[in-house]
């Protein structure tokens, strides 16, 4: 049996206990046992991308400590799968990216299940994150798990790929055109009707969240916690 | 020095004419483009064979340099080699004079923008006038450009009609915003300067050192004729636009119109290689202009973006662009690429445009040339400088968060002094810098029971 470890994220630390709850219950569902390496902190891609370099090698290289020695390594995050991939090469030379896995990265392409035997009776609108989509690459690969879930409706969230405005720091260093941006996102999520906005990342998800609170709208959830649902 | 990015763009964000009008038309050029790049199967392949070309490019430059040169001077062109702006403008203004020649005619053309050839023109008692309807545009308004293929894409027709009217002295009386007449009002125009035309400037989109052949690559046509109608040609031509063969066109000639107007073909291409007895200029001059360009290549992650064929995709794409313009950026070159052209050719003067981005990626993946431009703002960022500020927050966060035990002390304090807020659920407003935050977005607050707790209690 492979070792998983499971990467919470340093935003899910600190806000969100319920997204890598739910990560823990689906992959335990599909019978993976998963290991919680209590040193784990953060990637390093906040530092990384503001332009500290030094800072994020250290945090890397804390990082590759921690999980170095697991087969696999899943994170309910798209943007820092790929901060492990795209930059650990270059920042600290290992390969350990390559082993980690978004979360529907890890359901598709290494356990093989689209469907994770999830109910959720509620209208979905999903939100392409622009790390996960892009840098990783995982397409639709969370809307096709979130396709085969009992009873959900999904509604198309229009101008889906544009993004939502968070971009880590660039959302206070140029905060207006990040809340302009974030306006959009939210106008077109509320103009769907649903109940649900759903996406691969919880940083995103604060900031449009954070946007929902005040305009109005549907309410932010990481897919993984629909992927866990049951009721 | 320009305003700061982050003020400029709060600016641009305060004028709703201006972001429909980027909305309007990005959007069009966007979707245009999507449909023809996708028709090409081997779209994916062109891109890296476009990069492949330019990085090529990039390592043997200096020899491609000399090969360009050699050849365009055996096909009569007379190629001088300047180091910065001021040298370009001072050898195209000497070849005016000595043309017997006070004006000249433009092709539009980024780098005579870049070298701003028609200030230093007019300073010296010269005009330069722009023959591309948008250039034209700007120009008659006494504006800069604010993209790169479409430099008047801020204005729509009802305001450059006004800029016809109160600015073209020859602008038909009762001129409508009608798009066939305002064409036509410039083209009335422009005619009678391509007439009385002696010499003509130009950029170039490709230099071919095999043959020492330019290309310029146009829609209206304008420029066919500032190319063949005067007597005296000067193109000014960054140094990274050299291809090695005459067929590497065959892959750029593929990408480009695609990627800028959104057609499967420019209406107008010309190419010309030194002089024709008998037909268009009998004087022809080349200006390679490094300006910067060869700084650039020595940064072995930063030098992509001399790849950049100025086909404007990434702005076309960027959410930020949309919404602020090309003005907000500062610079000639405004968007993704402008944000990491300008700090590099001009170092220390645009420290605030690799952070002009969220980092969302739709600019490399349009990009025909497959510039990593998401890869060359971190780097650019990771250059710094750094505020003094900013700099000890994050140094003190990753003293945190290097340390597993602190880091766990850390968020257990979060959680303890956010309980107040904890029925709500979020804190409406912050102090500095979280007031930043707060401007747009209500922030969540910690959880009463982390993972960690929950998982230690599963474990027992
Ligand atoms: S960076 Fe790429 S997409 Fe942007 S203008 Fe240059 S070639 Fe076009």
């Amino acid at each position: 049996m492979s070792r998983i470890g499971l990467f919470i994220t340093c935003v899910n630390d600190a806000l969100y206990p319920q997204t890598p709850k739910a990560v823990v219950a689906v992959l335990e569902r599909l019978g993976y046992e998963v290991d919680f390496p209590r040193a784990q902190t953060c990637c390093g891609q906040m530092h990384a991308n503001s332009g500290y370099r030094g800072d994020a090698t250290r945090l890397a290289e804390s990082f590759e400590r921690v999980f170095g020695s697991y087969d696999a390594v899943v994170t309910p995050s798209g943007s820092c799968a790929a901060m492990a991939r795209d930059q650990y090469p270059g920042l600290i030379g290992s390969d350990i990216g390559e082993r980690v896995y978004e979360l529907s990265e890890f359901l598709l392409d290494r356990a093989g299940v689209d469907d994770v035997g999830a109910r959720f009776p509620h209208t979905v609108t999903y939100h392409p994150t622009c790390h996960g989509t892009r840098a990783l690459g995982l397409g639709d690969k969370p809307l096709r798990l979130l396709r085969a879930v009992d009873g959900i409706e999904l509604v198309e969230l229009p101008e889906a790929d544009q993004c939502c405005g968070f971009g880590g720091t660039f959302a206070l260093k140029n905060a207006d055109v990040s809340s302009a941006m974030l306006e959009d996102k939210c106008r077109n999520a509320a103009g769907t009707g649903a109940e649900y906005l759903a996406a691969a990342d919880n940083s995103c998800l604060t900031h449009i969240g954070g946007g929902i609170s005040r305009s109005g709208g549907p309410k932010p959830i990481h897919y993984a916690e629909i992927l866990a649902s049951t009721a | 020095m320009s305003t700061a990015f982050p003020q400029a763009a709060k600016v641009a964000l305060g004028m709703p004419q201006l972001r429909s009008n980027l909305a309007h038309a990005t959007g069009t050029i966007r979707a245009k483009r999507a449909k023809v790049a996708g028709e090409l199967d081997d779209w994916e392949q062109l891109r890296s064979a476009a990069a492949a070309i330019k990085a090529d490019v990039q390592r043997r430059m200096p020899e491609l340099a000399v090969a360009f040169e050699r050849n365009a001077t055996e096909a009569g062109a007379t190629v001088h080699w300047a180091r910065d702006a001021a040298e370009a403008n001072a050898i195209a203004a000497r070849i005016t004079r000595e043309a017997g020649a006070d004006e000249v005619v433009k092709v539009k053309s980024m780098a005579t923008q870049e070298i701003e050839l028609n200030e230093h023109f007019e300073a010296e008692g010269l005009a330069a006038w722009e023959t591309d309807l948008a250039e034209l545009i700007v120009q008659l308004a006494e504006d800069k450009p604010s993209h790169i293929l479409v430099p008047a894409i801020h204005y729509n027709r009802t305001e450059i009609r006004d800029i016809f009217r109160n600015r073209m002295a020859d602008a038909p009386k009762g001129l409508t915003d009608d798009p066939a007449a305002l064409a036509e009002a410039a083209r009335l125009h422009l005619r009678r300067r391509f007439l009385s035309a002696k010499v003509a400037v130009s950029g170039a989109n490709f230099a071919v050192a095999e043959t020492g052949s330019l290309v310029v690559v146009e829609s209206e046509g304008n420029g066919r004729m500032c190319l063949t109608m005067p007597e005296t040609l000067i193109s000014v031509v960054g140094v990274e636009k050299l291809l090695p063969r005459f067929a590497d066109l065959e892959v750029f000639m593929q990408l480009l119109p695609r990627s800028s107007t959104g057609e499967r073909m420019n209406p107008y291409t010309s190419v010309w290689t030194g002089r024709a007895a008998g037909d268009g200029p009998k004087d022809v001059h080349i200006i390679l202009l490094d300006n910067g360009r060869t700084e650039v290549l020595a940064d072995e992650v930063g030098r992509q973006a001399l790849s950049c064929i100025r086909c404007s995709a990434c702005l076309n794409v960027c959410p930020v662009y949309e919404r602020t313009g090309g003005h907000a950026y500062g610079h000639v070159y405004p968007g993704p690429i402008g944000a990491i052209l300008a700090p590099q050719l001009e170092p220390g003067r645009h420290d605030d445009l690799p952070y002009a981005s969220s980092l969302c990626g739709a600019c490399y993946e349009v990009c025909p040339v497959k510039i990593n431009i998401p890869e060359v703002l971190v780097h650019l960022r990771q250059q710094g400088p750094h505020q003094a500020g900013e700099k000890a927050a994050m140094g003190a966060a990753e003293a945190v968060m290097a340390r597993p035990r602190l880091w766990r002390a850390a968020l257990g304090a979060a959680r303890f002094f956010s309980r107040p807020w904890r029925g709500r659920g979020f804190v409406r407003r912050l102090p500095w810098p979280g007031s930043k935050w707060t401007m747009s977005r209500d922030m969540p607050v910690p959880p009463k029971e982390s993972f960690r707790d929950w998982w230690k209690e599963r474990e027992r």
